[in-house]
């Protein structure tokens, strides 16, 4: 795999302002932030940021970047997805106090594994639980920025159909990413006239909405670590090569 | 320091007088973990003290319950800044697994199921502050809490505290341990703030 | 959150910048204690704990231990045999330094 070098920027930490705020779900909040030396980044990134109280007490948590850079007037601007995190110590700040201007300190991007390249022509099979969307959500959008046919499936487990993040969007792009694909898997609560019943992501979801490996996809799967890990066994004995199979755990940091 | 982002506080960091430097307090318990959970059965669990002098002294599951049970009620003070109040527990003094040992070392590696080391001084061991302690909060010590027993040295930072404790070796010399190994200090009193090498 | 408690190799990347300017999730990495030769992204990182312990995904002997001070940090490597770092492509004809 071709590697460019990590740009500068990348090592250090750099301010960063709130521009813009959009509710996706009760728990789940993307954050605009403008980042005025941005380096650019790839689908599957990830960025840390860093919280400083008056006293110098500092908080750091790493967020994966939603979608591609976007150029606004005071510079690039980066969206990360933040999930509330009962009892947390950053994700409730992010949500409820942190406002419009202020300034946090980032540092990124971060990550050069778990990435999509829009150059690729592999398939490509999506998995997320949960907030685990938010960078298979970057690859999406980058695969319709640039422009490619390359086929993807996405599968994505949720507790209810109001905890879906994107939810619009995602309905949207069905219509008219052409060759996007998205299965639904209920943990809880289905949504009215949903055949079947609420059930945890299992080798039936997965067998029916990824793709075969014969194809040789690229997967991608990102969730809690108990859900990657049923995912990610599942995926290879199913014959996907296990360094085909990309993951990404994350766990409750707050 | 950073830029201060405006209306971030943190985790409250205000000292109350039971609580050592820079510790916050916490209801819950915090599970940390360096590696998987190790499951032991109970049939093939032992506790072994090992003297300088090679001679060991072992002790079976059934064997540790037969002996004098206490119930010490502490505070725990972890090195990632939370600490616990009023914390109950029972188990077996080391004064008591002690007793018997021949020895004259000064030093005690604590050795764990799945491999995690700590060192100690062994006179920290006596006096009544320290156990091998199997139940938390009348019911049995869950794995990830490390049961079925672990070591218990409230008075030192918990890391001191080892789960799924399986022995001890006496040393003359101290030998550094997981954790000592890799920057945090060889003895960690929470009222000292001696959290790393040379603090 | 008990046996599951670990995350991917990836998040390694953040903390090691500050030490390093090498991309440690595009680094493969040799396991001492199994010879398993893998991506350093797929390594288990145990991060609820005093620091971050990085697994090999196979054995789960511990490859990298990584401890943050407030003035200080603390790198352990003994458990990987070597690192193999993608360079770009500038010396067509590398020496020794």
């Amino acid at each position: 795999m071709a590697t460019s070098k990590p740009p500068r920027t990348a090592n250090r930490w750099q301010v960063a302002r709130l521009v813009e705020r959009r509710v996706e779900t009760r728990t789940a909040q993307t954050l605009v932030l403008e980042v005025p030396d941005w380096p650019g980044h790839l689908p599957g990134q990830h960025v840390d940021l860093r919280l400083t109280a008056p006293d110098g007490y500092q908080a750091a948590r790493s967020y994966s970047i939603a979608g591609p850079v976007v150029d606004g007037p005071g510079g690039p601007r980066v969206e990360v997805t933040v999930q509330r995190v009962h009892d947390g110590e950053v994700s409730p700040y992010l949500i409820d106090v942190f406002g419009d201007g202020d300034p946090l300190e980032v540092r990124g991007p971060l990550g050069g594994w778990f990435i999509w390249r829009p150059e690729e022509t592999a398939p490509v099979q999506l998995v997320a639980g949960g907030s685990g969307i938010v960078p298979l959500m970057a690859m999406i959008r980058a695969r319709r920025a640039a422009g490619s046919k390359v086929p993807f499936r996405l599968i994505y487990s949720v507790r209810t159909p109001s905890d879906v993040i994107y939810a619009d969007e995602l309905r949207r792009r069905v219509r008219d990413d052409f060759g996007l694909d998205i299965a639904y898997v209920y943990t809880r609560e289905a949504p009215e006239g949903w055949r079947g019943e609420p059930h945890r992501i299992g080798l039936a979801d997965v067998n029916t909405h990824g793709w075969p490996p014969d194809l040789q996809p690229l997967t991608y799967v990102c969730g809690p670590t108990a859900f990657v890990e049923t995912v990610a066994d599942l995926l290879v004995g199913l014959g996907h090569p296990s360094r085909q199979v990309k993951t990404e755990r994350f766990g409750p940091t707050g | 320091m950073g830029i201060v982002s405006p209306g971030f506080q943190g985790r409250p960091r205000t000292q109350e007088p039971a609580l050592p430097p820079g510790q916050y307090l916490t209801e819950d318990f915090p599970v940390l973990s360096a590696g998987p959970t190790p499951r032991v059965p109970l049939d093939t669990w032992e506790f072994v003290i090992a003297a300088e002098n090679g001679s060991e002294h072992r002790w079976s599951w059934q064997e540790l319950m037969a002996l004098p049970q206490e119930t010490p009620m502490v505070d725990i003070h972890c090195v990632t800044r939370w600490s616990k109040l009023g914390t109950n527990w029972q188990g077996v003094s080391l004064d008591t697994l002690l007793a018997d040992v021949d020895t004259g070392a000064h030093f005690a590696l604590a050795h764990s199921y799945g491999g995690y080391t700590t060192n100690l001084p062994l006179d920290d061991l006596r006096g009544g502050r320290a156990w091998v302690v199997h139940t938390f909060d009348g019911a049995p010590l869950p794995a990830e809490h490390g049961g079925p027993a672990r070591l218990l040295v409230p008075h030192l930072y918990f890391w001191k505290s080892a789960k799924w404790v399986r022995g001890l070796r006496l040393k003359t010399m101290d030998e550094p341990g997981f954790w000592e190994t890799a920057g945090y200090h060889d003895y960690g009193d929470p009222w000292r703030e001696q959290r790393y090498q040379g603090d | 959150m008990t046996e599951m408690s670990y995350l991917d190799g990836n998040m390694l990347d953040g903390p090691m910048r500050e030490l390093f300017t090498v991309d440690l999730s595009s680094a493969m990495g040799r396991c001492e204690n199994c010879g398993m030769t893998g991506s350093m992204a797929s390594l288990h990182v145990y991060s609820n704990a005093p620091g971050l312990v990085a697994r090999c995904p196979s054995c789960e002997q511990v490859m990298l231990r990584l401890v943050r001070g407030p003035d200080r940090a603390w790198l352990d490597m003994r458990g990987t045999t070597f690192l193999q770092v993608p360079m770009p492509m500038e010396q067509p004809f590398p020496g020794p330094l």
